[in-house]
């Protein structure tokens, strides 16, 4: 009886589960199948689900007139060398809050995180004239040091929790058996802190990737990353559903097959070591 | 660690620095069908002048409205051709951000730019943006339903025609309505069809004081009569209907009449996108005889930053983008009916342009119907048919179609979308000192 009643909750929960990951996924699988679609189709209502004219003619139309691989080589430089510096300057700055905190450790988290508290466009001209002055508009190195900044105080949050959770017992323990600093470092708090490490670059990467306010304002043509080639096929005078499905699908595949892959790798992440 | 650090900054800076190149000229633009083909005939352009090379920026406009004003405004230098409006060019052109055009070069013929579009992209006498297309508005309608209902479509025809026609073709369980029109918010949206459709019923935005007006029984006349035609005879969910979600559905047969830009014509007539290309007919945009048509005025152009270190090559680049030997060069890769419309009388004149655009005649006498200067019945202080065309304008616009698009919803009544529309127009022109 015990068991029925623990099977019927294994399948609710299972169930909810499917739905609730297929609610999620909606979006994209229906960015997706418009993209096989005709313009006409896209729009129709009521629309159709998969029953109509598959067609691959927008990603011809969208490889004819765009540079796909200029914008994908531009986004992987501008959120590649973005997260890399963003977690060379954040590992540091977590590790010596988590494990030495002083008096104002607190108030100078809150003070990195209130730079995230205010709208970007704010401060959109102030950037822009200083960029015009050292040249960074439309700069690979102009973007990615404006969203190593913006994302900055996300990463060493994140990094100062995980930092925060190792127990330092652990590290005690170690020394007691004569490990040195270097050995503590390398042997014990790296393969702790790597689950951390890993969640924190993949999201860090998935933010910069995303980023469309600073990547449209910044660039023109050069540093243009993926997002300026999703906006370039938006159309206040003419049906572009279509298109722009096939834009954005070809925009996302990347990153999408990137999270798809180091998924089994974050998981076991983060259920490996002493903290969980 | 240092070295990792010096590795990866140092490989930052290298994969970061742009390459150089002797005259490249960065264009802005929208994702319009005239301006894809425009970037794909630049060949021609850079084949007569292989000194140049052209880098496209396509944005969404509005986008690209925030993404030029912010170069503009700060001298940026990041454009040498802009894609603007007809909006923009005299606002932009009092500030002085804008070069002249003054060496189109001899064969470019500016005598044969049509009047009321040239007006438009002009000031003090001075050409400042170089119109690219133009477009009005009309009356796209079902001749089948018409013509099953009994009706017939007047060249002029009056707003008590359309109200009665689109209350007489809805089916809404066949899923036909009468009429199609913008309810989505925006200054370029809902507001360009309802101060258009304002000006026929004798409405104005500003007296010649820059009061607001909305107060009159004209916009109280406007907006009812809209709300109420929308709710009998329009689609649901209209209030989030732009251009392209009417021409969706008008191209699926759904709307008997859509009154929106004259560009429309060569969608809704093209058998690969609609459904009922060959069942359309056209008319004049609607009026209530006070000697105003409900039509609006609208051009797409090409304008030099004035930030911009080459005018010439961009010069260059616009006399040939906007010239009439363009249009032939369109004409002969893709079609007559393919050419960017309303900008040049001589394509009106042309029996090939005629002979495969039925719309032709119907969008000339709309752009002459519209004037910029003289928009309305009564006089008013500003310029610009479905604007004004004062910098606070987009602001203040689009707050206002947020409350006729709440009226559509039929979360407001029109009175307190009226009066809201009233209190918000006057607070922000008190604030920018055009009112006390």
């Amino acid at each position: 009886m015990a068991r029925m009643a623990t099977t019927r909750r294994v399948v609710i929960s299972t169930a909810a589960a499917w739905l609730f990951g297929f609610l999620i996924f909606f979006p994209i699988l229906w960015m997706v199948l418009a993209s096989f679609k005709t313009e006409l189709e896209a729009f129709a209502i009521p629309p159709s689900f998969l029953f109509f004219h598959w067609t691959t003619e927008n990603y011809a139309t969208v490889q004819e007139r765009s540079d796909y691989f200029h914008h994908a080589m531009n986004s992987i430089i501008i959120a590649g060398g973005s997260t890399l510096i963003a977690l060379l300057i954040a590992i540091p700055a977590a590790w010596s809050m988590a494990f030495s905190p002083t008096r104002r450790t607190k108030d100078i988290l809150l003070w990195m995180l209130s730079t995230k508290m205010m709208p970007p466009v704010g401060v959109l001209v102030p950037i822009y004239l200083i960029y015009k002055s050292f040249g960074l508009l439309d700069s690979r190195i102009g973007l990615v040091f404006i969203l190593c900044l913006g994302n900055l105080p996300i990463v060493i949050w994140m990094l100062f929790t995980y930092f925060k959770e190792i127990p330092r017992d652990i590290l005690e323990a170690a020394r007691m058996d004569g490990a040195t600093v270097g050995r503590e470092l390398v042997y014990v708090l790296t393969p702790m802190a790597i689950p951390g490490l890993a969640s924190t670059l993949l999201l860090n990467l998935i933010l910069a990737w995303n980023e469309a306010f600073w990547t449209l304002n910044l660039s023109t043509s050069n540093a243009a990353p993926l997002t300026t080639f999703i906006a370039s096929y938006s159309s206040p005078e003419g049906l572009f559903w279509a298109k722009l499905s096939a834009a954005s699908t070809l925009a996302i595949a990347p990153i999408l097959v990137l999270g798809w892959f180091s998924q089994k790798q974050l998981v076991r992440g983060l259920t490996f070591g002493a903290v969980k | 660690m240092k070295h990792v650090l010096g590795a990866v900054c140092g490989a930052s800076v290298l994969l970061a620095v742009p390459a150089m190149a002797e005259t490249i000229l960065t264009i802005a633009t929208v994702n319009n069908g005239d301006m894809i083909r425009m970037q794909g005939l630049t060949g021609e352009f850079t084949k007569k002048n292989p000194d140049i090379t052209v880098k496209w920026v396509t944005l969404e406009e509005n986008v690209l409205r925030q993404r030029v004003t912010t170069d503009i405004a700060t001298k940026g230098g990041q454009f040498d051709v802009l894609t603007i409006g007809t909006y923009e060019v005299p606002i932009w052109a009092k500030k002085g951000w804008l070069v002249p055009l003054a060496n189109l070069g001899a064969d470019y013929d500016v005598a044969d730019l049509l009047p009321k579009i040239k007006d438009a992209v002009s000031a003090d006498g001075k050409l400042y943006a170089a119109p690219f297309y133009g477009e009005s508005s009309m009356v796209m309608y079902r001749t089948d339903l018409f013509e099953k209902a009994g009706l017939k479509m007047p060249e002029k025809p009056t707003w008590d025609f359309v109200v009665d026609a689109a209350r007489k073709l809805t089916d809404k369980s066949a899923g036909t309505y009468g009429i199609c029109l913008r309810g989505k918010a925006g200054w370029g949206e809902n507001m360009a069809f309802l101060s258009a459709m304002a000006n026929s019923f004798g409405a104005r935005w500003f007296d010649e004081k820059w009061e607001p007006q909305f107060n009159t029984p004209e916009w109280k006349a406007t907006l009812t009569t809209y709300v109420n035609l929308m709710k009998e005879a329009g689609p649901p969910g209209a209030s989030s209907n732009g251009f392209n979600e009417n021409l969706a559905l008008f191209n699926a047969g759904k709307c008997a009449m859509w009154i929106d830009a004259t560009v429309a014509a060569s969608f809704v007539t093209n058998p690969k996108d609609s459904k009922v290309a060959d069942k359309v007919g056209f008319a004049l945009a609607p009026n209530t005889g006070l000697g105003k048509n409900a039509n609006w005025l609208w051009a797409w152009n090409l304008a030099i930053p004035a930030g911009s270190k080459k005018t010439e090559a961009a010069e260059k680049f616009i006399a040939w983008a906007t010239s009439k030997d363009y249009i032939k060069l369109v004409a002969a890769k893709e079609g007559w009916a393919n050419v960017p419309p309303g900008t040049r009388t001589s394509l009106y004149q042309n029996d090939e342009y005629l002979k495969v655009a039925p719309f032709a005649k119907l969008t000339l006498a709309s752009i002459d119907a519209a004037d910029p200067n003289k928009p309305t019945v009564k006089p008013v202080p500003y310029v610009g048919v479905q604007y004004a065309a004062i910098p606070e304008f987009q602001g203040i616009g689009t707050q206002v179609g947020q409350q006729f698009s709440a009226a559509l919803a039929g979360s407001m009544t029109v009175d307190a979308a009226l009066t809201a529309a009233q209190s918000a127009t006057e607070r922000e022109m008190k604030r920018a000192g055009y009112i006390k």
